[in-house]
């Protein structure tokens, strides 16, 4: 099952890579990781999208809190949560692509965020499942070039990870 | 600058001397050139010099493996870090406590491709414990302090600390942290009081309790609380190859190693037993086999380790409990005290099916006359040690041999590479071992094969005198490789076969030892009286034993099999 696992870490140099390590080194699945500081510009908070049994999850969120640089770690699918990635798409716009282009576009409630004589270049939210529906819906010789920045996650009401 | 500042490369020794290091493994090079300046500079702690680093490694390992403390080695940036690696990972296996050292490039040229630069942080981060480049002097002296109490704490483990050149050069003033604290590691010691009762009444009122013990009992120093408890509670135990001496031997209720080569009766008590209580040991392939079969007869388990992780790893834990082996030990002895205790009914039953078992006699062999038998090498090893000896062992059919044929009645006598399998490990292991404890008797238990992977370290144990004695299993094969080739490879000894040997009673004396070479059983037992008699107390003794070629390890579970199907002698 595809599980979405939130952890906090310290910032510094190395600790990505003690991270993307451990997935490599036991081989676990990684669909898609993200990191960026927090608030707090010691943390960085990680966000990594993973599949697996039961028991390879509650095997990657026990190494994960066995690294040294990781402070705390939640599997956001023990609760309820809410999950977000951004696509940014540049599709053909040329007289024959430009109007359905234009109602796709709304359809999946994206922006477009620059326009060209024969591109646009949308921007989406939603969960990645969103992402992957208007990728299926649009004819696929119209995609130029596609950009997903990886799932990001946060839990639901008073679910809060932080130190 | 004011007079109190000292250089980086002194920050790093007084650090060591904070720590009440007595003994630093290592070897020189460019980018430790400043550190080696320190350490020529004081006497708090003696350097010893190997022959290559990985050696280094290896001895820092056994000397906190036989004492418990933390062992340091310190190595030059480059080949000095990748000859280390080896050593790392064997410890890291094996969850040893140690701090390595490495230089590392100045600070400038790093990323540059400079001369011995390598990525030791990156290389090394998937066989440490932890690791850290030290990119500012302020910061040494804190990371000496972190290193030392993350690889000492929890789970143990190998610390790295890579610092670059320019930064040992630099000067700065020494204050040592008193005390460390990481919002990021928070082992766990005290274990869940109610998983404790509750592990004590399922193993009160078990038909066929079993205490499998490992490792973590060793690195624990919880061997007193387990004898207490297993004697108390009655049960039958049994030891991981990691675990031998952290219950006695001798004792009635000890069945034996446990695992590929474990004995008859303590494979079959492990997959016949209704509860199994599980104590610092992770359930490795060689250990229980194929999991499935393992657990084909249903059983209880409960499990008691330090680090989550080896919870539920290979096989789904009942009781878990997760805390230090001593304080949960303990919580469990005073339980005990408090419980009325009756004799078990059902431990009268339990013992008869074991004693079946072991009238299997499964580490029976035949003596012959004309040819050496390993096993009665290491069974007169123990008789002439009086059983007292620190034994370290390298990888294959010899280290299984100490391990069945040396029953260990103390912990910590027992010195191997349990979980990376490194051969080369004996010779550099008995060294830390030997000057951890300059007057106890120190054998390494070894092949002709294994030997020859660190024999430099010859020189090493003359320059520091160590009497050390080489017990050379030589049958001219890598003996484990050809006994799965003979089981499972169609007898076709595919490069296991040992030519060109030297003649290792020149090659001791050349290194200015004793070299001796015994080819009859009936020199066995003069040869080896000699070499642990007072006359040769000062020396290191090389005894190449020309042992029978064609002898196996019995019993063995094969690969992938379960713990009662095991291959016996009778078998075959």
């Amino acid at each position: 099952m595809r599980h979405i696992i939130s952890l906090l870490m310290e910032n510094e140099s190395g600790a990505l890579s003690r991270v993307s390590g451990l997935f490599s080194a036991r081989g676990y699945n990684i669909e898609s990781l993200t990191v960026a500081p927090t608030e707090d510009p010691t943390l960085s908070r990680m966000t990594i999208v993973t599949s697996g049994s039961d028991e390879i999850i509650e095997q990657i969120i026990k190494q994960l809190n066995k690294l040294i640089d990781i402070v705390k770690v939640l599997d956001l699918n023990d609760g309820r949560f809410i999950e977000r990635e951004l696509m940014i798409v540049k599709v053909k716009a040329n007289a024959q692509y430009r109007d359905e282009m234009k109602r796709m576009c709304d359809i999946f409630r994206g922006r477009i965020i620059d326009v060209s004589d024969n591109s646009f270049t949308i921007e989406i939210t939603g969960s990645s499942s969103k992402l992957d529906a208007y990728i299926e819906s649009i004819d696929k010789a119209a995609i130029l070039e596609i950009v997903r920045t990886g799932a990001s996650g946060i839990g639901r009401g008073d679910r809060i990870l932080k130190v | 600058m004011s007079s109190n500042h000292i250089s980086g490369a002194e920050i790093v020794i007084r650090c060591l001397h904070e720590e009440k290091v007595k003994f630093v493994f290592g070897y020189p090079g460019g980018a430790v050139l400043n550190i080696y300046d320190a350490v020529f500079q004081q006497n708090k702690f003696k350097h010893v010099l190997v022959r290559h680093e990985q050696a280094a490694v290896h001895a820092a390992d056994a000397y906190s493996r036989s004492t418990g403390k933390v062992g340091v080695a310190l190595v030059t940036s480059g080949p000095g870090a990748t000859n280390a690696v080896t050593g790392i990972a064997t410890a890291y296996m094996d969850s040893i406590p140690m701090v390595i050292i490495s230089g590392q490039v100045p600070t400038y040229a790093i990323g540059q491709d400079a001369f011995q630069e390598c990525d030791t942080v990156g290389i090394t981060r998937p066989c440490v414990k932890h690791n850290f480049l030290v990119k500012d002097i302020k910061d040494i002296a804190s990371t000496m302090k972190k290193a030392f109490y993350v690889a000492s704490s929890g789970r143990p483990g190998p610390v790295l600390v890579d610092i670059p050149k320019d930064i040992t050069a630099e000067k700065y003033e020494f204050s040592y942290p008193k005390s460390v604290h990481l919002r990021s590691y928070n082992p766990i010691i005290k274990g869940h009081s109610g998983q404790i009762k509750k592990a004590l009444s399922l193993l009160l009122n078990a038909k066929r309790p079993m205490i499998y013990s490992g490792g973590g009992v060793v690195l624990g120093d919880a061997s007193s609380q387990l004898s207490k408890f297993v004697r108390t509670i009655g049960s039958p135990i049994t030891s991981t190859l990691m675990g031998l001496g952290g219950f006695p031997a001798s004792d009635k209720q000890f069945l034996g190693m446990l695992g590929m080569h474990g004995t008859y009766e303590a494979n079959m008590a492990m997959q016949e037993c209704d509860v199994l209580l599980a104590v610092g040991a992770r359930f490795d392939d060689r250990v229980i086999g194929n999991p499935e079969h393992f657990l084909s007869k249903p059983k209880t388990i409960i499990h008691i380790d330090i680090d989550p992780s080896s919870i539920s790893k290979r096989v789904k834990i009942d009781i878990p409990i997760v805390g230090d082996v001593v304080s949960i030990l303990t919580e469990l002895n005073d339980l005990l005290s408090k419980e009325n205790m009756k004799q078990n009914a059902y431990l009268k039953h339990w013992f008869k099916d074991i004693d079946q078992w072991r009238s299997m006699n499964c580490l029976s062999f035949k003596n012959d006359k004309k040819l050496i038998k390993p096993q009665f090498v290491i069974q007169t090893l123990h008789k002439v040690t009086k059983g007292d000896a620190f034994i370290t062992s390298d990888v294959g059919q010899h280290q299984m041999w100490a391990a069945q044929y040396y029953p260990f009645d103390k912990p910590r006598r027992w010195i191997n590479s349990g979980g990376l399998g490194t051969m080369g490990v004996g010779l550099p292991y008995a060294m830390g071992a030997q000057l951890a404890h300059p007057d106890a008797q120190v054998a390494c238990v070894t092949g002709e094969a294994s030997i020859q992977m660190c024999i430099q370290e010859l020189s090493t144990c003359k320059q520091f005198h160590l009497p050390i004695k080489i017990i050379n299993l030589n049958n001219r094969y890598m003996g484990m490789v050809r006994q799965w080739q003979e089981f499972f490879y169609g007898n076709r000894y595919a490069e296991s076969y040992m030519e060109a040997l030297p003649d290792f009673v020149k090659l001791a004396e050349s290194y200015g030892h004793v070299g001796m070479k015994i080819e009859k059983p009936s020199d066995v037992e003069p040869a080896l009286k000699e070499a642990f008699s007072n006359k040769l107390k000062e020396r290191l003794v090389f005894m190449d034993f020309i042992t029978d070629q064609k002898e196996n390890v019995f019993p063995m579970v094969p690969n992938g099999k379960g713990l009662s199907e095991m291959i016996t002698a009778e078998d075959l």
